[in-house]
């Protein structure tokens, strides 16, 4: 089993967090994890983006060109990486911030209102969470839902108990919204 | 086992480091090696042991040379523009065989160049980068998990051959996490203090110690570099570390190292699933090269792609190593600071 | 018979490669002694420079490193750090210390690192062959300023002891000479003062030595002592710059 996926937004859309939770929850799963961000310049005003590898096994190259999934926040990432995903692959999209129309026939899109559901969580700012959540359901073979929001507790800490509760309903709001939607 | 945990190759040099028993750190910042040391000015302090800012790499450097001159197990990491100023304080303990830690991750060049991946120190960490005869012992760790395997070896072979060692990272590895366990922890006071260390007489029986890499003899100064040139001999028979995924005697022969190697391996699975006849060469030391292996590996290869984040480095080594005009050899690079892809690798495997 | 002075145990039986009317050899001498009266030789590393002090080493029976051109402070710094127990001290000249290694020298008193610095101050590249030192006087020749050190082409001579003084790591800075008896009993009695300062951990320690260069400025040796005595204290007027156990008392 080896995963894949691709998080790209603005900075400051936490995609970043995204992979580095997903690839926590890996690891205390006792799997093999690797997140690779993209750093220095090009992160600056333009798009931030990371690539997290999941596997059983030994994890070969962490750049990945051709990923199976990508999560993707904003526009420019849209028109950057939707390119890239592998035929067959699932397209994760903002539909709240994205007005691009899909281009490609042979990957699968799943449109998802990532910030009116964190909103409808208590906060815009948890929108990476909700596709954490949709993630969470589409590798619910991988790990738990309570084994993500655990992750998130760990990584984000939990002196801030508002954002605890926020972070944890817009997970489960994403992670229900794609169950109902596949 | 040890805990797994999910750590940023950056801290992972750091925290290995200070697993290996190195409680002394000089450092000055560059990208994208910085976070080494904000690593260690926070972990140090915490095992007694010290961090401190240099106010340049030559200052660093030579810091370290001092520490390490004083017998203890002492670091810096820099990034190339970084380890080119701090070539000084190499030459100057490859010559007076001081034992030292030097982590390089290795960015895009020459001169400011850029902050993204590359292995263009290829020449200035093998061939000796300042002046003078004389190699440092190079490893090139292509996981973080096996960045901090070397690291305790890395300080046991610079102190048993007393000689410099650099551990050759990338931007890539020290900006990546990946889940990581350390299955190690030495306590440094159990490290023996070497009789040659400058602590005062009192501490080694009262004879005076001097550590210098002057001779102002001619003729002495030969017989310390050729004694100097068989302790390098020694090294490469005994040193000189590899890894190697494929089928016996393969027909395409891949040489690559560090993240280069890692981003190959994702292609080759695929083509050895094929039954293809391929197989990937990987130093772990790119000095000592192991180029005897190589050249046993390559005996039956009728093309050697060599692959770098350069613009052609180690494939004169590759070249001489193999030393055979009928091969066909091939280099692909990427000089700029840009990766390879797993894709890009695998179409030109496919040839 | 009593015994008034005798040659320090700390000081090596060898010939030293100094020429004559050097100064360097009273300087080596007087670390020796205090070495000796304050029962350090064995808990001491010296830290030899690039320059005519290249070969100190041979001179005093102790631990040493020869360091980098000007890298001494920071070779210093490490070795103080490894060893806290032990006394740690630079011994340099004017290039190496001010002028190549000037960043390294004034990050010692920076940092407040403690370790003890000589600057031996000759104005001049001894080992090199007499070209301009940092410290060159205004209108001194030498072979890299053949018309005279003019400060709208070489600029003015760096006042190191002055310079050390400003920063607040330095515990102790003091330029002093060797020209004559009292300016070396001074002298040692600044030695003996820095070394148990930086014992006492107080900070960053350092001599600017006036010495002489009789071979490179072209003088017999009673020359060059006298134009140290009557010309070099001119630029280089010597006395305490800082001292932070005077200054509590004050």
């Amino acid at each position: 089993m080896t995963r894949n996926v691709v998080a790209a937004g603005f900075g400051g859309q936490g995609v970043m967090l995204l992979g580095q939770i997903l690839a926590l929850a890996a690891t205390q799963k006792q799997l093999n994890a690797t997140w690779l961000p993209s750093y220095g310049p090009e992160q600056r005003g333009g798009t931030a983006n990371c690539t997290v590898v999941v596997s059983d096994e030994e994890i070969g190259s962490p750049v990945v060109d051709k990923p199976m999934y990508v999560v993707i926040m904003n526009n420019p990432s849209m028109e950057k990486f939707e390119k890239m995903v592998e035929p067959n692959g699932t397209v994760i999209l903002n539909s709240t911030l994205i007005t691009l129309e899909p281009k490609r026939n042979d990957v699968n899109y799943l449109k998802v209102p990532a910030n009116e559901l964190a909103e409808q969580a208590g906060s815009q700012r948890s929108a990476n969470m909700v596709m954490l959540g949709v993630i969470g359901w589409l590798w619910k073979d991988i790990f738990t839902l309570e084994e993500l929001e655990q992750a998130v507790v760990e990584k984000v800490g939990d002196k801030r108990p508002q954002l605890v509760e926020t972070n944890k309903k817009a997970i489960e709001l994403g992670y229900e919204f794609a169950k109902n939607l596949i | 086992m040890s805990e797994r945990i999910l750590m940023k190759g950056n801290e992972a040099v750091g925290e290995a480091a200070v697993r290996a028993g190195c409680r002394l750190y000089f450092g000055y910042p560059i990208t994208p090696a910085s976070e080494i040391a904000e690593y260690m000015a926070y972990r140090l302090p915490q095992v007694g042991g010290i961090f401190i800012q240099a106010e340049s790499e030559l200052a660093a450097s030579n810091m370290v040379y001092g520490a390490a001159a004083a017998g203890k197990y002492a670091m810096t990491a820099s990034s190339s523009p970084g380890i080119s100023l701090m070539q000084e304080a190499l030459s100057y303990m490859a010559g007076a065989e001081v034992p030292s830690l030097f982590v390089d991750a290795v960015r895009g060049g020459p001169g400011l160049g850029d902050i993204q991946a590359a292995q263009s120190d290829y020449f200035q960490l093998t061939k000796g980068g300042g002046h003078g005869d004389y190699h440092l012992i190079v490893f090139a760790p292509y996981t973080i998990q096996e960045v901090i395997n070397i690291m305790p070896i890395a300080f046991e072979t610079a102190f048993k051959y007393r000689n410099p060692v650099v551990v050759a990272i990338d931007g890539l590895i020290g900006q990546m996490m990946e889940a990581v366990e350390f299955p190690y922890f030495v306590n440094p006071d159990e490290i023996a203090l070497p009789d040659w260390a400058l602590s005062g007489k009192f501490r080694h029986g009262n004879k005076k110690n001097v550590n210098t890499s002057l001779e102002l003899d001619p003729e002495k100064l030969e017989v310390i570099n050729w004694r100097l040139q068989a302790k390098y001999h020694e090294i490469e028979e005994k040193e000189s570390r590899y890894d190697y995924v494929g089928v016996d005697n393969p027909e395409t022969l891949v040489v690559a190292y560090g993240t280069v190697a890692r981003v190959t391996m994702s292609a080759l699975k695929k083509m050895l699933g094929e039954g293809k006849s391929i197989g990937l060469f990987r130093p772990i030391t790119i000095w000592p090269f192991p180029g005897k292996a190589l050249a046993q590996k390559a005996a039956n290869a009728k093309r050697i792609v060599t692959l770098e984040m350069s613009a052609g480095q180690m494939i004169e080594d590759v070249k001489l190593s193999v030393f055979d005009p009928n091969k066909e050899y091939e280099f692909h690079g990427h000089p700029g600071g840009t990766t390879f892809t797993p894709s890009e690798i695998e179409q030109i495997l496919r040839g | 018979m009593k015994i008034i002075y005798e040659r320090p145990k700390t000081l090596e039986k060898v010939v030293n490669h100094y020429c004559p009317g050097c100064h360097h050899g009273i300087l080596h001498a007087l670390i020796a002694e205090v070495l000796d009266e304050m029962n350090m030789a064995d808990k001491t590393v010296g830290v030899a420079p690039v320059g005519c002090a290249v070969l100190a080493y041979n001179y005093l029976d102790i631990d040493w490193i020869e360091a980098p051109h000007g890298r001494a402070v920071a070779v210093a710094t490490g070795i103080k750090l490894a060893h806290p127990d032990i006394l740690v001290f630079t011994y340099q000249g004017d290039g190496d210390a001010a002028s190549i290694g000037l960043a390294e020298t004034l990050y010692g008193a920076i940092r407040g690192i403690n370790v003890t610095t000589f600057m031996y101050n000759n104005a001049i590249y001894g080992m090199t062959g007499g070209q301009m030192a940092p410290t060159t006087l205004l209108g001194m020749k030498t072979t890299t300023s053949p018309y005279g050190r003019d400060p709208r082409r070489e600029g003015y001579p760096v006042k190191m002891a002055e310079t050390i003084a400003l920063q607040d790591g330095a515990a102790f800075s003091v330029r002093s000479a060797l020209f004559n008896p009292k300016a070396i009993t001074e002298t040692k009695n600044h030695i003996r003062h820095a070394f148990e300062l930086q014992m006492n951990g107080e900070g960053f320690t350092f001599l600017e030595v006036v010495g002489t260069c009789p071979t490179n400025w072209g003088m017999t040796p009673v020359e060059a002592s006298e134009f140290a005595k009557n010309e070099m204290v001119k630029t280089f007027p010597l006395g305490i710059k800082k001292d932070v156990k005077r200054s509590e008392a004050r």
